[in-house]
């Protein structure tokens, strides 16, 4: 198995380097085999490598192959080494599995686009440094691959770069991850100092041995961590990029801004979950970010015109779980949403992307309407997504994961009843938007015709998707439901299980009020947008609706308390005493240019009137010296 | 026969030299310019002639034959130079050919 670990993310960089050198040269089919092909490739491998590993486990629970001494200097090396336990292994899973999936959708949404190549060239560096990031044995490949992702994400935001909001788009994301980047390497640096290395497994074993819970360090480097993970995941206060980031193409979308990148903060805090354990501050910080963001995302997505812009908020608010989860300690609650939250999600861009293509880049839900008979195959998959976002009972798997998240909000010791609920509001929330969005977009009258059905390359993906969507739940099934606890099972070495406070309320009670939460909006929703009461036009014309439209205003605050000042200073920085000596200096070249430009008028006579005038003047030198 | 010192001598030689230098600084007429080059060619080509008497030496002489050659040649280059600009501009003023300035200057 460790043979070939090696071969996962290489496989996809080594097909970027060569679509990225001879794209231009090479026919758009061999660009299109070779840039899924080696994702496909890379998918297989990680299966292979799946099965192994839980046929045969690894001593240790983990697997770990060294390729490369990455450097080595004083008492630090860092290798190019990979490992390979249930963590990383889940991860990969979703990157390849989802990423092949949606490079094939890709082949056939991006067919008449000038950029083929480049944009199949972005992706296989995306899924290489995702690959990268949840493989790394140690925090400093781990960030090469953090970064990595960033630098993807910039470009394919920015991919239709021709259109200057796409390229503010773009330098918004990477610019606002970037404040949480700098938080995170100073954390390493920290922990580094700390410890001597940043190879996670030592690390987090000096940890628990070195430091005590609560510890002053511990707390600062948790805090620090979680920064990042606060940028790359798009959680309050540094959300603000993602619903921006909608303008690159769906693919990209679904991809980066919803099934793979936004989780990398997950996957970090999960990683290093024994620091958090240590740091109880940050873990009940972790909870209430994510309840708080959940929530607003939640609102926010109630008041979106723009298809992409809904699914951009509601992948924020999916996010709030998962960070709720883990504050609460139930660790593999928050990975399995994850990988639910993967399928449903890609399956829902890729199908909005397919309505947004067919319909020549209409964004707006509100001129489209009736799409349900024009296009059946991506209705179904998309109410299919939709269904599982709500988390609809029993029939789809986001109601597992969800309602596991929602029962540790209530049970686990760690948590309180208001992140409870918070979690339940939330999922009132979503069931009530992804309806609203259902209802707008494929129910009423036919406003915009679509001129060609999705063709069978766009479509697999999306039934492959569906089915996950539908039957991805019950490897992990509620305590009360069925003996099914494959995925906790995966886990129960690596990521110590949730702390139940064992208050003697039984499960069945909540299962049922998420049920009835998760109905009960849809039938709101059925109510206000479907029969179209008068409630949905008084809403939309509030001024709540403008408040949750433009995401609780979030950008014209930071406009105010962060982009002024600064825009303020360097506007006096530009005038300040230094830059005058330069100012100045250029001033007098630039007029002693003239003054002398003045001789050279032309006039033979003038000429030698000046050497001679010369050569007088440097006779007279030579002769009194 | 009467010797003259041969600071007179140069003197002479350079007064020469002013002579030709102010003709050419204050003609405007070409062909007057190039006389006057001619006559400070001579009066270098004299200074040659000063010191090869000075020393009793050949060699000045030599020298000023080079130098008469060189001038014809230079005057037969110059002349064609004057034809044709008499005949693009119509004029033998120098002031008039003074394309080569700098532009932004008038």
């Amino acid at each position: 198995m460790s043979t070939y670990i090696w071969l996962i993310p290489v496989l996809p960089l080594f097909s970027f380097l060569i679509i990225a050198l001879f794209g231009r040269f090479i026919p758009k089919k061999a660009v299109a085999i070779m840039g899924v092909g080696s994702v496909t490739l890379s998918a297989i491998f990680t299966i292979l490598a799946g099965i192994q590993f839980l046929s045969s486990p690894p001593a240790g629970g983990a697997c770990t192959s060294t390729i490369y001494t990455w450097m080595s200097a004083g008492g630090f090396t860092a290798d190019i080494s990979f490992i390979l336990d249930p963590l990383s292994l889940v991860f990969c899973f979703v990157i390849t599995f989802v990423g092949a999936l949606i490079h094939l959708y890709s082949v056939e949404f991006m067919k008449d686009d000038d950029g083929f190549a480049r944009f199949f060239a972005y992706m296989n560096l995306f899924v290489s440094s995702m690959l990268i990031l949840v493989l790394a044995d140690n925090l400093l490949l781990l960030y090469l691959g953090w970064e990595g992702v960033g630098l993807c994400s910039y470009l394919l935001i920015g991919f239709w770069y021709k259109e200057p909001e796409n390229g503010y788009a773009a330098r918004k994301a990477f610019i606002v991850t970037r404040i949480g980047d700098t938080a995170m390497i100073i954390g390493l640096f920290l922990l580094f100092v700390s410890f001597g290395t940043l190879n996670i497994q030592d690390l987090m074993q000096d940890v628990s041995l070195k430091w005590v819970t609560g510890s002053p360090l511990a707390v600062i480097s948790a805090a620090l961590l979680l920064g990042g993970a606060l940028g790359k995941s798009a959680q309050l206060p540094l959300q603000t990029w993602l619903p921006d980031a909608m303008a690159g193409p769906s693919p990209v979308s679904a991809l980066i801004h919803a099934a793979t990148m936004v989780t990398a903060g997950v996957y970090l805090i999960t990683r290093t979950h024994v620091l958090f354990a240590l740091a109880p501050v940050v873990m009940a910080a972790v909870a209430i970010i994510g309840a708080v963001t959940l929530l607003v995302a939640g609102f926010s997505a109630l008041a979106q015109t723009d298809l992409k812009r809904v699914l951009a908020y509601s992948t924020i608010s999916q996010i709030g779980y998962m960070f709720l989860a883990m504050g609460i300690g139930a660790w593999s609650a928050a990975v399995f949403h994850f990988m639910i939250h993967a399928f449903f999600k890609a399956l829902l861009f890729l199908s909005a992307g397919a309505v947004i293509h067919l319909l020549h880049d209409e964004h707006d839900m509100f001129k489209m309407g009736g799409l349900r008979k024009k296009m059946p195959v991506v209705f179904i998959t998309f109410l299919i997504g939709g269904a599982s976002l709500s988390a609809l009972p029993l029939v789809t798997a986001g109601f597992y994961s969800k309602d596991q998240i929602l029962w540790f909000g209530w049970s686990a010791s760690s948590s309180n009843h208001w992140l409870w609920l918070a979690g339940i509001t939330g999922a009132l929330l979503t069931s009530l938007y992804t309806f609203r969005m259902i209802f707008i977009t494929f129910f009423g009258e036919t406003k915009t015709e679509p001129d060609h059905k999705p063709g069978l390359i766009m479509t697999i993906p999306l039934i492959i998707l569906a089915l996950l969507s539908l039957v991805g739940g019950v490897i992990e099934m509620p305590e009360n439901m069925g003996p099914v606890h494959l995925f906790s099972k995966l886990f129960d070495k690596i990521l110590p299980a949730v702390n139940l406070s064992g208050g003697g309320s039984t499960e069945l009670i909540f299962q049922i009020l998420s049920a009835v939460i998760s109905l009960g909006g849809i039938y709101i929703a059925y109510l206000i947008f479907y029969k179209k009461s008068s409630l949905a036009i008084r809403f939309k014309q509030s001024s709540l609706s403008n408040f949750f439209f433009s995401g609780w205003r979030f950008d014209k605050v930071y406009n105010i308390l962060f982009v002024r000042p600064v825009v303020w200073l360097s506007e006096i920085d530009k005038k300040d005493f230094i830059d005058l000596i330069y100012t100045y200096i250029a001033k007098a070249t630039g007029y002693f240019n003239l003054l002398l430009s003045k001789t050279q008028n032309g006039k033979l006579r003038w000429y030698v009137l000046v050497l001679t005038a010369g050569l007088v003047l440097l006779l007279t030198i030579m002769i009194c010296l | 026969m009467v010797t003259v010192s041969m600071e007179i001598q140069i003197l002479f030689a350079g007064l020469l030299f002013l002579i030709g230098l102010t003709g050419f600084l204050v003609g405007r007429n070409i062909i007057f310019m190039l006389l006057s080059i001619e006559i400070m060619l001579n009066s270098a080509a004299l200074v040659f002639v000063i010191a090869g008497s000075h020393w009793m030496q050949a060699d000045g002489q030599v020298m000023f034959i080079f130098i008469l050659t060189v001038s014809a040649a230079e005057v037969s280059v110059g002349l064609a130079l004057i034809l044709q600009m008499y005949h693009h501009y119509k004029t033998l003023d120098a002031d008039a050919l003074s394309k080569l300035r700098d532009n932004e200057v008038k």
